[in-house]
């Protein structure tokens, strides 16, 4: 085992907001590794360092308040701690909030693991008054400590050097938590039980499976349901009160660190902190709502203007690049594959890098700063009405932005349900690639009611998403949105770096993983629009015209004929491509002026015609990008797809009330 | 006396203080998620704001705050401090 001898494998807990992120990007610099949990859709994070001859592995468990089975992210904390078995813990403990780091504490320490405390945010505990007690509290939690200032990396290498000090320590320490007589005798009894279990006892430790059990740990439980011990742990437990033990042990956690507390800490007398100060105004009650929108307004503001010249510059690189292609590369088939293929299918993708780029930002920052809490807090109430969770409302919003960020940003929803009708609803979201079809239809046929026109696509949009939300919840995902358990954290300055790395992560993901799912997407549509061989690239010939063709009975209710229906099947690549395809099939290209004359001059468009386009193009279905985040963030083929024809259903019910309505009104 | 200072946590007004009797409420992952958060029994609680559309609301307890729903909050009893 000589070669594993310098290797280390670290887990890092913690609860959120206490700096976690702060200190492992600290800690792993730029050799990060992010993915998946296995199996579910909860971030995993992983980094590397060299220290003094040693590799050290470091494994961000994500952010929890405890060990229970209340939400994924704890499962696969305590999982990863069972089962990949990691040298050690450090537990991050926020200096200024010992009580509830504590708690954490306490349940780590009956995993049987070694742990290491970083007392981290001494600074604002010290700045505050608060006096802790380093020796004393190590002593009575018989755990090393070190203490540290993440986001000064400060205390980082004497964590380090604790940990290797660890790694080389045999001895096994930390007091778990004595549970009183009775509690106490019903562990022993069960644990007795279990070790009767060999694959049980090789694999769990035994005082903590037991303690769960009585807490009543459905996760725990089926994993005992399924071994050779589970009729008579299923007798001993249906001789409790579950809910008196459930309580009673949450209840002595708590009290045994209230005895512990005063003796390792005095805490200053509590003044109104600088962050509740904040609060008053942030959260006020008349306040509140319009400081949050003015901010939200700004954001996005910020967004398009740093996006805006960003957007510009790759449009006319990959215009520039499609030109090159297609007059200097031969054959001609290769050319308009690699030019109105591949490039302008790349293009289309990295056009909304900038945007991406920019939002994970703004929304980064706005985490780091605490704001993003306050932001579901003052919402959720609105949200809740259409059966929605507070913390909907940020993605929800970025949807008009662009759809696909919005999507991913649905990360932050804990509840799977909460985060899946969110996830379903932003599509009718009108993302800002939509603008340039009403801007042509409502500007070429609404003349001065055309701001109208376009305004109230955007509110029929948000009514769509509200009303299939609640339809949701009627039906295909049932219940109550999740309860608003939430930590409104203290404000801090956000950092910069961890906003950056935010940013990268999820921009790079976004292209490599949507990358190649919208690379399938416009490859097919380009074979469609190339072939048969030697028609004209999209025209009538080609299978897209004759796609266009087949639906058109299916769209002609809804007043669309032909070239209507080719330019909604190119729309799927991108929103704004319809414009585009439009203009190719009236044969005027990019020329909008010439295509506002050839649209009024053509018999087959009316404004009820154009009226009707614009709902179907708002609702019909989200974007090949859109749609591969959809499928990487719910994990399932089943929702995309059903989000793709649930999509078309309304689209096609909306549009043809509106036109065939309109017609009957006489329009 | 006692008695009489007895209610839920939704009714508290911002600026009281309350001692944590019992937590009733249905479910058990749910219950157990307060427990986690410190709404235990014999914990000091105080009302800090109602979310500027009346719910949730905001407490301080434990040296944090922490925000719940009035629907969650009915279920927890308490007894006001002076």
């Amino acid at each position: 085992m000589l070669e594993d001898n310098n290797k280390i494998k670290v887990a890092l807990a913690g609860n959120p907001n206490v700096g976690k992120t702060t200190l492992f990007n600290a800690i792993t610099g730029s050799k990060q590794h992010v993915g998946n949990w296995p199996g579910v859709t909860v971030e995993k994070k992983s980094g590397f360092t060299k220290y003094k001859g040693y590799d050290i592995e470091i494994v961000d468990l994500p952010g929890t308040y405890s060990l229970t089975a209340y939400s994924m992210d704890e499962i696969v904390s305590r999982n990863f701690i069972i089962e990949e078995k990691p040298d050690m813990v450090i537990q991050i403990v926020d200096a200024s909030n010992l009580e509830r780091n504590l708690y954490l504490t306490t349940q780590l320490m009956e995993l049987e693991t070694k742990i290491i405390l970083a007392l981290n945010m001494c600074d604002l505990a010290t700045e505050r008054g608060d006096k802790i007690y380093l020796n004393k509290m190590e002593e009575m939690l018989a755990t090393p400590i070190v203490k540290t200032v993440a986001s000064q990396e400060k205390g980082i290498n004497h964590l380090l050097d604790k940990v290797i000090e660890e790694r080389n320590n045999d001895q096994h320490h930390g007091h778990e938590i004595g549970y009183g007589d009775e509690i106490e005798e019903k562990i022993f009894e069960i644990e007795k039980i279990l070790a009767n279990d060999t694959e049980i006892t090789e694999k769990y430790p035994l005082r903590w499976m037991s303690i769960r059990l009585l807490e009543g740990d459905e996760n725990i439980k089926d994993k005992v349901n399924k071994s050779s011990v589970a009729s008579k742990i299923n007798d001993v437990l249906d001789s409790i009160d579950q809910e008196e033990y459930e309580a009673d042990i949450a209840d002595k956690r708590y009290s045994t660190i209230n005895i512990i507390f005063p003796q390792i800490c005095t805490r200053a007398n509590q003044v109104l902190t600088k962050s509740d100060m904040i609060d008053r105004v942030l959260t006020n009650k008349y306040l509140g709502i319009p400081i949050f929108l003015s901010l939200m307004w700004g954001a996005f503001e910020l967004t398009f203007a740093f996006a805006t010249p960003f957007m510009d510059m790759i449009e006319i690189a990959f215009t520039w690049l499609a030109g090159m292609v297609s007059t200097n590369l031969q054959p001609a088939w290769l050319a308009s594959l690699v030019g109105d293929g591949i490039i302008a299918g790349v293009g289309s993708v990295l056009i909304f890098v900038p945007n991406i780029f920019i939002l994970f930002f703004l929304l980064s920052l706005l985490e780091g700063s605490g704001y993003l809490a306050r932001a579901a807090f003052i919402m959720d109430r609105l949200m809740y009405k259409i059966g929605m969770h507070g913390k909907s409302f940020i993605p929800m919003l970025m949807g008009f932005g662009c759809n696909v960020p919005a999507i991913m940003a649905a990360r932050s929803i804990e509840d799977d349900r909460d985060r899946l009708i969110t996830i379903l609803v932003v599509p009718f979201v009108s993302c800002g690639a939509r603008l340039p079809i009403y801007i042509l239809f409502a500007g070429t046929f609404f003349g001065r009611q055309a701001g109208t026109v376009i305004f109230a696509m955007y509110v029929l949009g948000i009514l769509v998403a509200v009303a299939s939300a609640k339809l949701f919840r009627l039906t295909v995902i049932k219940g109550k949105p999740a309860p608003f358990i939430m930590e409104l954290p203290p404000y801090r300055v956000p950092k910069l770096k961890s906003a950056l790395i935010h940013m990268w992560d999820n921009g790079a993901m976004y292209i490599k993983k949507a990358g190649t799912i919208i690379l399938l997407g416009v490859t097919i549509i380009w074979i469609l629009a190339s072939f048969p061989w030697g028609v004209e690239y999209g025209s009538e010939s080609s299978y897209v015209g004759i796609i266009g063709h087949l639906f058109e009975p299916f769209l002609r209710p809804l007043g669309f004929d032909w070239r209507i229906s080719v330019a909604l099947v190119f729309g799927f690549v991108a929103k704004e491509i319809v414009v585009g395809s439009i203009g190719v099939l009236f044969g005027v290209g990019d020329n909008q002026e010439a295509l506002s004359q050839s649209l009024l001059a053509d018999p087959g468009i009316t404004p009820l015609n154009s009226m009707s386009l614009m709902v179907f193009s708002l609702l019909y279905m989200p974007c090949v990008a859109a749609m591969s985040v959809i499928k990487k963030e719910t994990g399932s083929w089943k929702w995309t797809i059903f989000a793709i024809l649930y999509g078309v259903a309304v689209a096609w019910i909306m549009a043809f009330v509106v036109y065939q309505g309109g017609k009957l009104l006489g329009y | 006396m006692l008695s009489t200072n007895e209610t839920t946590l939704d009714t508290l007004k911002p600026g009281d203080k309350a001692k944590i009797l019992k937590v009733r409420v249905k479910g058990s992952s749910i219950r157990r998620k307060l427990f986690d958060m410190g709404i235990v029994a014999g914990s000091e609680i105080q009302l800090i704001r109602r979310a500027p559309l009346g719910d949730p609301l905001e407490f301080k307890i434990k040296g944090y705050n922490l925000s719940i729903r009035k629907m969650e909050a009915r279920d927890i009893f308490v007894q006001v401090l002076e």
